[in-house]
């Protein structure tokens, strides 16, 4: 492989692993919340204001 | 001392008038039930688009006669340069309906879009780099193009930091969009760079008055990449305000749970 498509690669693997990372911490948030809630308020459920 | 989270009960807080439209989403619940809704077929649509235009822009694009296959790189760095303007300006917009209307979803979700638009920004700068080296020999100029993206990724940051340096929310919410709003000057500097000094950065080739600068097969895939990541991008902030919606709840009944403790005599 050249060095040319080593620094495509590069900018490839990077820009999804920073896009992947922030879609994995935000459903990894969204999860906890929704345990938490789930056992603060389980009304909350039944009036279908969680996914 | 730790101010009470404002969305407490699902029930719409008292606002100054403003749009009704706005309003009807400051409703935590009704939030979360119509971006539930759609969430799904942002995603897919993200995951699509980006697929396609990536292996358009990886596979079956032409190499450019003068920079060769690294021009690849401009699939992922252009989107990534429009997102940081444009995110920002978004930024900008949430900042006025969060001072203006004091609209409590526009202060979450400027608060969840400036470290995303902070990413961007800074994968703009190291793609850029990353295509530079090659190109210029070198990693690194000081010329106006780059150095504008700097202050620009410096003012995201700033944002992502001040929201979260007060104790009390509305008031980290306040200094953010005023800073946001004082920081917007940089973006048409950032634009206009390459016009008003001399830089090693190539001026605008698709974003001109007069017609792209490039041959339609770099230009279609590089316009489906931008779309992709502007829907990723979108979905990543909207994922993420969902997720503090929800947060702010469980702080809501915690706090709420605790009062009602400290309220029992023992």
């Amino acid at each position: 492989m050249t060095l040319h498509w080593w620094h495509i690669t590069l900018s490839y693997l990077l820009t999804f692993g920073v896009f992947a990372a922030l879609a994995i911490g935000a459903a990894l948030r969204h999860r906890a919340a929704r345990r938490l809630l789930d056992t603060l308020d389980p009304r909350a459920d039944r009036r279908g204001e969680q996914p | 001392m730790d101010h009470p989270p404002a969305l407490t009960t699902g029930t719409t807080p008292h606002r100054p008038a403003g749009p009704r439209t706005l309003h009807r989403f400051a409703n935590p619940g009704r939030f979360l039930r119509a971006t539930a809704r759609v969430m799904p077929f942002l995603w897919g649509a993200s995951i699509l688009v980006l697929g396609v235009g990536l292996a358009w822009g990886l596979w079956f694009s032409p190499p450019d006669w003068q920079q060769g296959e690294t021009v690849r790189i401009m699939y992922v760095h252009v989107p990534m340069a429009w997102l940081a303007m444009g995110g920002y300006t978004g930024l900008a917009v949430l900042s006025v309906m969060s001072l203006i209307w004091r609209h409590p979803l526009a202060d979450l979700t400027a608060r969840e879009l400036s470290p995303v638009g902070a990413a961007a920004t800074a994968l703009c700068l190291v793609t850029g780099s990353l295509w530079g080296k090659p190109m210029w020999g070198t990693w690194w100029v000081w010329d106006a193009r780059l150095t504008s993206v700097l202050v620009l990724f410096f003012l995201w940051l700033g944002h992502a930091a001040l929201v979260r340096a007060f104790d009390d929310a509305e008031r980290g919410a306040r200094a953010g969009a005023i800073l946001a709003l004082v920081g917007i000057v940089n973006v048409p500097i950032v634009k206009f760079s390459v016009d008003w000094w001399n830089t090693l950065h190539q001026p605008a080739s698709v974003t001109r008055l007069d017609a792209p600068g490039m041959h339609v097969d770099i230009l279609y895939p590089l316009l489906t990449c931008a779309l992709g990541f502007t829907l990723l991008f979108g979905t990543v902030v909207l994922a993420r305000t969902r997720a503090a919606v929800m947060e702010r709840r469980v702080r809501a009944l915690q706090f709420a749970r605790a009062r009602r403790e400290d309220a029992v005599p023992a």
